[in-house]
């Protein structure tokens, strides 16, 4: 108790610490920052902050706020001169698709936002995509998704499957295939996100030479696993490789069971595209240790900018807070905005920002990140194995970002495709190469 | 041969955990009538103090640590069974043959419970506290001076709202109050970790791996059944509450004291909840929605098997958990490789998780339409009790 207690006192006065030093920095950086902005720039904030998704959606509107308040203090944005204090308009998308759309007409049309930041889930993009087409406007989505989408109004600042799948399963065959044979076993939720994912691994697979014995859906939310484990042992009696796109708390009872089952990482690699430190932390380490998972951004990375990432986030919203790939992406999307913005000498005009937005360059928590025509971003791939701390040790590293492919190019119906909005051409968002 | 037994074994561990979230549900529905929507819960509950349990014996670390599981089965019965005991004496007490209200009422106090898991801080607690003991004692106040009068109930009523604002202004107070402000447990899943000797497998009988947690699942739901068994049938409050079930006033009029009778079944079954829900962290996370997982599954096991009758609830469990195993493993392939294209296209189509329990919801859809009350009804007069 008197342990616990000093601790929290410890902890409470290195954030103090922290924050003071934080804050005398932007005093000193910034001259007298507060009161002497030119204007003001409303911007939309559009995440679940109730309802199942809450608990993933919470983070990415804290590191919103937190590059806000970064920007902020440090001049705000600068355009022709001025100087304009960034002002959010937070929204509650209720993890209920429909009122993403209405909450997006009202910020664009009541609270006449700048731009909008939000979504976390493919539905809710889904929901909110023919809102900003129909009105022009702009819209950014930080989460890694499933590709086969590309849109003029949207900016997408998470990963596609070239950037996040792909190298994983190329990665798995490297280290696996001789030993345990180039045959996955794909496990997912049921919703379009894996299945539209397992797709294309399927698809890749082919491309290889290799085979998928088995696939399987749970239904999202459902934890009971025996069933799958059964297929598992019987397609692989001696191990095999699984690839593992479940969302949510399905994870926790499959990794669970599975520990259960005797199905243990050494025999049986799995590889993981929706679980991150977060994930780990209410899964349990002990369960995930030694398993891996490919993302663009780790809390583990020993870059300085991604240790000030990390321990500026913590130093706002608590030590035992963790960052993680969603969050890296959601932090990012604010900076690129605002550089555009000010390249562009313009907030207003929406056309000549998205124009400008190509090409625009951020030195992100990951390392240099960039803007492509077809509006999603060039991102580093990391592999990264499960440690009993709940951190990843990072495994192979693409070290350069990776260009995005929207349009995905194992899958027949879209090989050959891709997009280009710098194309003056009414297909620009989807033609062949 | 091999084959059988492993599908057996399958079908009886996700038997059991129905037959698990079921039993509390079979004495509370089955028994008592009552539709308790909040039955998952229930389940929560017990697995939150499971966590609590954990918690307090981490500190202690090696063996002693491994035994915090016994121990929070047991606190989960009793920490369970005394909510249940107090929401039957405040609130479903009032509704007994009522059936949509209490419906409606148990949704909210599901509803309830849940945001109380999300939220509840130290100042919360300490707030409740605060405005409850300010209404027993405004209540108490003022039955001394005018419980005669005819405006009594408006005027206890109202002390009972100056009590809730008391409350709420204590909230407010002491959540200025940065210790006291932080919530237990807050809105994200936690982590509760099975001890050692449950996490991996316990050895081979042939090929067949016995997976530990699942062994000691169906023990304890078997364990249960019985002890629920011996409960109702051997013990005297057991045969007091067959007969309040069977002819309430003849029991009455006899010299049971139905209203007691009423607060232990109720108290029982969401004590098994509890030991459910504490059982149910090994398998699978602990959130606040985590009882919405297993409502359904529970109402349905009991539907199928009959109301009222724990031998249905037993067979009905196991026998959607062998249908769920066979079909969505796809064993019946394995089983039969030469049947018929048109047969082997169906089976292949529906050997997914998903599709597996769109079978089962077929099946007692079509179950019931030759059997409305289930594979065992209750006989006698207990039905228009």
């Amino acid at each position: 108790m008197v342990r616990n207690l000093s601790r929290r006192l410890f902890a409470g006065l290195a954030t103090t610490a922290v924050s003071i030093t934080l804050i005398s920095c932007g005093g000193g950086g910034g001259g007298d920052s507060a009161g002497s902005f030119d204007g003001e720039i409303k911007v939309g904030i559009l995440h679940s902050l109730s309802g199942t998704m809450a608990i993933s959606e919470t983070t990415l509107k804290e590191v919103e706020e937190m590059a806000i308040k970064e920007i902020n203090d440090a001049g705000g944005v600068k355009v022709d001169g001025k100087s304009y204090k960034i002002v959010p308009v937070i929204e509650d998308g209720a993890s209920d698709w429909p009122t993403f759309a209405e909450k997006s007409q009202k910020l664009i049309d009541s609270d006449k936002v700048a731009v909008v930041f939000g979504g976390w889930t493919s539905a809710s993009r889904k929901a909110m995509l023919p809102v900003y087409e129909a009105k022009n406007h702009m819209l950014f989505y930080p989460i890694q998704y499933e590709g086969q989408e590309c849109s003029r109004n949207i900016f997408y600042t998470g990963a596609v499957p070239n950037q996040q799948a792909e190298p994983a399963v190329d990665w798995l065959m490297k280290t696996y295939g001789d030993k345990l044979g180039k045959k996955v076993y794909l496990v997912g939720s049921d919703y379009v996100y894996p299945r539209t994912a397992n797709t294309i691994i399927k698809e890749q697979m082919k491309a290889l030479g290799g085979e998928t014995v088995g696939e399987d859906y749970i239904p999202l939310g459902n934890t009971e696993v025996a069933p799958i484990i059964a297929k598992i042992k019987k397609a692989f009696p001696d191990g095999g490789i699984i690839i593992n796109t479940l969302n949510g708390d399905s994870n926790v009872a499959l990794f669970k069971q599975f520990k259960a089952a005797g199905i243990d990482p050494e025999k049986y690699p799995i590889m993981s595209f929706s679980i991150a430190e977060e994930e780990i932390r209410q899964i349990g380490p002990e369960y995930t240790t030694g398993t891996y998972a490919a993302w663009n951004f780790f809390m583990s990375l020993d870059t300085p900018a991604s240790k000030k990432f990390t321990s500026d986030f913590q130093a706002m919203y608590g030590a035992d807070r963790v960052t993680g790939d969603p969050a890296e992406s959601a932090y990012n999307m604010l900076y690129l905005w605002k550089n555009a913005v000010e390249k562009a000498g313009t907030f207003e005009d929406l056309d000549k920002v998205r124009k400008t937005m190509i090409g625009i360059k951020f030195a992100a928590p990951q390392g240099e990140i960039e803007m492509f025509p077809n509006h999603h971003t060039s991102e580093r791939v990391l592999i990264g194995e499960a440690e009993a701390n709940g951190q990843f040790k990072i495994l192979e590293d693409s070290k350069t970002a990776i260009p995005p492919l929207p349009w995905n190019q194992f899958v027949p119906e879209t090989k050959g495709f891709t997009c280009d909005w710098t194309q003056d051409r009414p297909d620009a968002g989807k033609f062949k190469m | 041969m091999e084959l059988f037994f492993s599908q057996i074994l399958d079908g009886l561990s996700i038997g059991s955990v129905l037959l698990l979230a079921a039993t509390g549900l079979a004495i509370v529905f089955g028994l008592m009538g009552v539709i308790n929507l909040a039955h998952g819960e229930f389940m929560m509950l017990g697995a939150y103090v499971t966590y609590v349990v954990q918690s307090a014996f981490k500190p202690m670390g090696g063996v002693i640590f491994e035994l915090y599981f016994p121990v929070s089965l047991v606190l989960a019965f009793i920490v369970t069974g005394l909510i249940g005991v107090l929401l039957e004496r405040t609130l479903i007490r009032q509704l007994y043959g009522r059936p949509l209200e209490t419906l409606l009422a148990t949704w909210g106090v599901s509803l309830i419970l849940i945001q109380l898991i999300r939220s509840v801080s130290t100042a919360m607690m300490l707030g409740i506290i605060v405005g409850v003991a300010s209404g027993i004692l405004i209540s108490k106040l003022l039955r001394a001076k005018f419980s005669l009068k005819p405006f009594f109930t408006y005027l206890n009523g109202l002390g009972w709202a100056v009590s809730i604002l008391i409350g709420l202004i204590a909230v407010n107070i002491f959540d200025k109050v940065r210790p006291l402000s932080k919530a237990w447990f807050g809105p994200r899943n936690i982590d509760v970790t099975a001890p050692k000797w449950l996490q991996g497998s316990w050895g081979m009988i042939g090929t067949i791996e016995l997976p530990g947690l699942r062994i000691f699942i169906i023990l304890l739901s078997a364990l249960l059944l019985l002890a629920t068994y011996w409960f109702l049938n051997k013990s005297v409050w057991g045969l007091r509450i067959r007969a309040v079930t069977q002819n309430r006033q003849m029991s009455n009029c006899l010299g049971i004291p139905t209203d007691r009778v009423d607060s232990i079944t109720f108290g029982i079954g969401s004590g098994l909840a509890g030991v459910a829900g504490c059982a149910i962290t090994l398998l699978g996370s602990v959130g606040p929605n985590l009882g919405a997982a297993y409502i359904v599954s529970c109402f349905m096991v009991i539907v199928l098997g009959g109301v009222g009758n724990l031998l249905g609830t037993v067979i009905a469990s196991m026998l959607l958990g062998i249908i769920q195993s066979v079909i969505g493993s796809g064993t019946l392939l394995t089983v039969f490789p030469d049947m018929p294209e048109a047969a082997r296209g169906v089976t292949e189509f529906f050997a997914t998780t998903s599709m597996s329990l769109v079978l089962v919801f077929i099946f007692i859809i079509v179950f019931l339409q030759f059997r409305p009350n289930g594979m065992f009804p209750q006989k006698g007069r207990s039905i228009d009790a």
